[in-house]
C-alpha cells in the first residue's frame, strides 16, 4: 500500500466545518485525516470537499467509516461534496451514501448543515 | 503563460492517469450480486441476488482486526507478495473451509463462493465480492447474511528490510444472532482462521515460523439496534434450512429424471 499523499485543509463556518481533501486518500492518510477532524472543532457537521480528490483506494474506503463512527459518536453529520461520478458510484457500491450526505455543491452542503 | 498552460497539460495528464488507475482497481456498481456459476460442492443460496454489506449496515460492535506477518524483503516484495496471495487465496484458508475462487481470478467485481463449518461442524454457504484489486492490494466486501457485514483488505507494504503483508477486517456481526456467537467465542475463532492464513502464507513464502502480530479495535461499541431485521438473510439459518431440504431435493431430482418424455 502506497505512503499518504493527501492534505486536508480545514475551514470553519461556525456549525460546520469545510474539509478540503488533496491527493490519495489510503489507509495512510489516517493520521491527517484525524488531525483534521480534531481541527474541526465543535462544528456540529463536518464537510469532505472531494473536489481535489486524486484517488482513493478501499483503505481510504474504510478510513471514511472510522471517521463516520467517531462523528456519529459525537453526534456529528459527515457530508460531502464535490465527488466525480466514480466516487459517487463508489460511495453507492459500499454504501457510504446511506450514512453520508452527499451535495452537489460547498453551498448545498453548508445550506444543510445549518450555515446562513 | 506557457509554463501555466504546462502545469495544466501536467495536472491533466496527472488526473487522466488517476481515472485510469480507479477504473480498472473498483468494482463496477451493482445493485444486487450475480453467481454465474456455482462449482460442484459450492452453492449460491446466499448470494445470488443479495446486496452487498459494509460495517454501516452491520447489526453488532464495530471491531478492526489486523493480523500481520514480516518477511524478508529480498524474499519477496509487496508486489509479488499480493500476486501469490491472489493466486492462492484458498490455498492459505484452515481445512474445512474452502474458498471457490473467481475462474478469472480474484478480479474487481468477481463473486466468490464459500463454504465454512462453524462450531458445532455446522455448515454454511455464503460469499464475497472482490471490491477492489490492485497490485499491493485487494480488499473483499460481504454480503446481506454473511456472518459478519464489511470487508477485509489484504495488502504488502515494504518497510526498512521487510515486506510485512497484512490482513485486516473492518466488520460488525450482521444480525443479533451472528453477535452472540461472535461473543460466545467467534472471535476467538476468527482470530485463528486469520491467523493460520497468515502463518501459511509466510510458510509457502519460505517462513514457516513467522509470528503473527494481531491487533483488534473495537471501534464502535454500540449495537445498532435498529439492523436487527438482517436476521431476516442470516446465511447460517439459509443454511441450515437448505441442507435439511437436501433429502427432498434428491427425491424430486430422482423422480424428474424417472418421468417419461414425452
Amino acid at each position: 500500500m502506497t505512503e499518504a499523499t493527501a492534505t486536508f485543509d480545514v475551514r470553519l463556518f461556525g456549525p460546520a466545518s469545510v474539509v478540503d481533501i488533496r491527493g490519495d486518500v489510503t489507509s495512510g492518510s489516517e493520521d491527517v485525516l484525524m488531525t483534521a477532524y480534531a481541527a474541526a472543532g465543535d462544528a456540529r457537521a463536518i464537510v469532505l470537499n472531494f473536489s481535489d480528490l486524486s484517488y482513493m483506494n478501499s483503505g481510504g474506503i474504510g478510513l471514511l467509516v472510522t471517521l463516520l463512527v467517531r462523528a456519529n459518536r459525537q453526534s456529528k453529520q459527515l457530508m460531502a461534496f464535490g465527488l466525480s461520478d466514480h466516487y459517487r458510484q463508489i460511495f453507492e457500491l459500499t454504501r457510504l451514501d446511506e450514512a453520508v450526505g452527499i451535495h452537489d455543491s460547498e453551498q448545498s452542503a453548508l445550506r444543510a448543515a445549518g450555515v446562513s | 503563460m506557457s509554463d501555466l498552460n504546462d502545469k495544466a497539460t501536467d495536472d491533466k495528464a496527472t488526473d487522466d492517469t488517476a481515472a485510469a488507475r480507479d477504473a480498472t482497481h473498483w468494482a463496477k456498481a451493482v445493485s444486487r450480486l450475480k453467481v454465474s456459476d456455482v462449482p460442484a460442492g459450492a452453492a449460491g443460496i446466499n448470494v445470488a441476488g443479495k446486496r452487498l454489506a459494509g460495517p454501516i449496515q452491520g447489526f453488532g460492535k464495530m471491531w478492526q482486526k489486523t493480523y500481520q506477518v514480516s518477511l524478508p524483503r529480498d524474499r519477496v516484495s509487496a508486489t509479488e507478495l499480493i500476486a501469490t496471495w491472489k493466486e492462492r487465496f484458498p490455498d492459505f484458508w484452515p481445512e474445512g473451509n474452502r474458498f471457490y475462487a473467481p475462474l478469472t481470478g480474484i478480479e474487481p467485481g468477481e463473486v466468490a463462493l464459500i463454504g465454512m463449518t462453524l462450531p458445532g461442524r455446522m455448515k454454511l454457504s455464503t460469499g464475497v465480492m472482490v471490491l477492489y484489486a490492485d497490485d499491493e492490494s485487494f480488499t473483499l466486501m460481504t454480503p446481506q447474511g454473511h456472518m459478519f457485514a464489511g470487508w477485509i483488505t489484504f495488502s504488502a507494504t515494504e518497510r526498512a528490510d521487510q515486506t510485512v503483508a497484512q490482513a485486516q477486517v473492518l466488520m460488525r456481526a450482521s444480525d443479533p444472532i451472528f453477535e452472540l456467537g461472535l461473543t460466545l467465542g467467534g472471535h476467538g475463532q476468527e482470530d485463528k482462521f486469520w491467523n493460520h492464513t497468515m502463518r501459511s502464507l509466510a510458510a509457502h513464502l519460505g517462513q514457516p515460523d513467522a509470528e503473527v502480530a494481531t491487533v483488534v479495535i473495537c471501534v464502535d461499541k454500540r449495537r445498532q439496534w435498529s439492523r436487527w431485521t438482517n436476521v431476516w438473510h442470516s446465511s447460517a439459518i439459509r443454511s441450515t434450512i437448505y441442507m435439511l431440504g437436501a433429502p427432498l431435493r434428491g427425491v424430486r431430482g430422482m423422480t424428474r429424471r424417472g418421468r417419461p418424455v414425452g
